[in-house]
């Protein structure tokens, strides 16, 4: 951390960014925590585990805009920004992106493209509690399951914050903000809370890093990220791209290979 | 107002008789991680072991999504179906905090703003709110700040206070009279005068008079840009809050029949202001986060006579970024 903080300073003082975004210690656990001084830098903390994805402010035009960023990346984070860079949500901007590994070695990658090499050497993994929801839904019947997620998006809200807390749900129009036509109810509602999901996740599929961001964010405590943990695994399993993996060649249902077996689309 | 005791083993007693004599008991439960508001059967399914509800009992009187009227075309005839009064059920709101009850000011103040809005005022007229004193809070709490406190009677119809053996029983209003009625026998007289010793201590962080006088200043302040910069844009913040009463209309057209709905909006998305020539007026997270605060604690002061907070400390607990809304308010009173 001593060392993290310590770059963090020498960049700030020698002009080199202007803005270190990171994490601080909040009211409970940690809190996204932007840094301007060499002071603000003392305050701060990491640790892999934490949430939420700060690669999500990347995209945030406001808080980027005029500024020379360095961010500092969970693991988690750092998938998300080879993503971001695939899909050119980068641009030509040059952050400094800087990473504390699970042994506490730093590391800063000049581009998005250098951290591929670094990810692919740590498996994304679900939590145990997590693993077990997901053994018990597998268990279940269609009907069953139906149900058990009825139950959960009966809580649902509309407030969007697992959309709010996502890297990848970049879109300057959500299709949840679009009302011609309006894709789906606006309102609260079981089926409207339902479709809302449904369209959350299958646009997340091949692109999710499975940070679990969208279930942290939920005031609900709904598991939300379990549909896109269910969707990684799926993935894996048909395509032998594992959770997190960087896309080399583009997210994995974004792109077409002439030796894909399905012909469908030729 | 009086003041009665009730042993604890007659409390429940007590509730059975209230269950019979409405409708509906709506009090709160706990559903996986959460506790929430929702309609009881028993007594025993009560939450107890819980500081705060995530979501306000504003629900009662302001539902996520409800139907203004409904309508089917025959031909060239129109029917419409308007909203009827006499379905609403006759509910008891039972074991809300204090925060909760005081947000009936706020909200009474809107719905009755120029507009009586019927649905809304028919919901209060058949709800009967039983508080509950807090005997626990914690570091999202500040009731105090705004006026209120964990024993705080404003806003309800009975507060009782538990005691080690029973409830304190402060009756209120004449809605609360009526609920003791049903079983007057369950209730003595008391003199105790200890109240306060069962209640959690809330610390009081600011004034929150000077704090108003202070924001009415501070439309151009920095503050807001650096306080929000982490705010993600979401709506959790106010679909939480007792007292956000923020709405949209919506049309839900099924061919020859439809409906007009009305559901709960936030001005913390990006959207809600955004008009249809594409300019927005708020189009940045710092100007809807202003937006936040000063309606809650110079806009509506200034209009309604009463303040758009209850100290509740939901938004805090349910924001994923952390906006805790007691310590900007904090640093806002700081600020010379």
């Amino acid at each position: 951390m001593d060392k993290l903080k310590a770059k963090l300073k020498e960049w700030l003082e020698a002009g080199e960014i202007t803005l270190a975004i990171g994490y601080k210690q909040g009211t409970r656990e940690a809190r996204p925590f932007f840094c301007r001084t060499a002071e603000d830098v003392e305050q701060m903390v990491f640790s892999n585990d934490f949430q939420p994805n700060l690669a999500v402010y990347l995209s945030k035009k406001e808080v980027v805009k005029d500024e020379k960023v360095a961010i500092v990346c969970t693991i988690s984070a750092l998938r998300s920004i080879a993503y971001l860079a695939r899909e050119n949500q980068i641009g030509q901007s040059q952050y400094k992106i800087i990473h504390l590994s699970p042994n506490d070695e730093l590391m800063i990658f000049r581009s998005p493209w250098d951290i591929d090499a670094y990810i692919e050497e740590i498996p994304s993994t679900p939590s145990e509690e997590d693993r077990r929801v997901i053994e018990m839904l597998d268990a279940m019947t269609p009907s069953e399951r139906w149900a058990w997620w009825a139950a959960q998006f009966s809580k649902c809200i509309k407030c969007y914050a697992c959309r709010a807390a996502c890297p990848m749900c970049y879109c300057t129009r959500c299709i949840v903000d679009n009302n011609r036509p309006q894709w789906i109810d606006p309102w609260a509602s079981p089926l409207s809370n339902m479709e809302w999901q449904i369209n959350r996740v299958m646009h997340l599929a091949g692109r999710c890093v499975g940070c679990g961001a969208c279930g942290a964010a939920c005031p609900e405590g709904i598991p939300v990220h379990l549909l896109n943990r269910k969707i990684l695994d799926n993935i894996e399993e048909n395509f032998g791209m594992p959770a997190g993996i960087a896309p080399r060649e583009g997210a994995v249902l974004n792109t077409y290979k002439p030796e894909d077996k399905e012909n469908f689309i030729k | 107002m009086d003041t009665l005791y009730i042993k604890k083993s007659d409390i429940a007693v007590w509730w059975a008789a209230i269950k019979g004599a409405c409708d509906h008991v709506v009090a709160p439960v706990r559903k996986d991680r959460v506790v929430e508001f929702a309609r009881v059967e028993n007594y025993e399914e009560i939450a107890t072991d819980y500081v705060q509800t995530t979501r306000s009992a504003k629900e009662v009187l302001f539902p996520r999504t409800e139907r203004l009227f409904s309508y089917q075309k025959n031909g060239r005839d129109i029917e419409v179906k308007d909203f009827d009064p006499q379905s609403v059920p006759v509910q008891v709101l039972w074991q809300v905090r204090p925060c909760d009850a005081a947000s009936v000011f706020p909200l009474d103040a809107v719905f009755n703003w120029d507009y009586k809005d019927v649905m809304y005022n028919t919901r209060r007229e058949r709800t009967t709110i039983v508080a509950v004193s807090c005997s626990t809070a914690d570091e999202y709490c500040f009731c105090t700040s705004v006026g209120g406190g964990a024993g705080d009677t404003r806003g309800s119809d009975i507060l009782l206070t538990y005691t080690t053996d029973g409830a304190i029983v402060e009756v209120v209003t004449e809605r609360g009279e009526k609920l003791v009625a049903l079983s007057q026998n369950l209730f003595t007289a008391y003199t105790a005068g200890d109240k306060d010793s069962y209640l959690a201590s809330v610390p009081q962080v600011f004034d929150v008079e000077k704090l108003k006088e202070k924001m009415h200043g501070m439309f151009d302040s920095t503050v807001w840009k650096e306080q929000s910069e982490r705010c993600l844009g979401c709506g959790a913040c106010a679909y939480v809050c007792p007292t956000c009463s923020c709405f949209d209309i919506q049309e839900n057209p099924k061919g020859s029949c439809g409906e007009r709905l009305r559901c709960w909006d936030s001005c913390g998305f990006a959207q809600f202001t955004l008009h249809t020539s594409g300019h927005n007026p708020r189009s940045t997270q710092a100007s809807r986060w202003r937006q936040r605060l000063m309606h809650k604690f110079s806009y509506i002061p200034q209009r309604q006579d009463s303040l758009g907070c209850t100290g509740c400390g939901r938004c805090s607990r349910a924001c994923p970024v952390d906006m805790n809304i007691k310590e900007h308010l904090s640093s806002i009173d700081k600020i010379q």
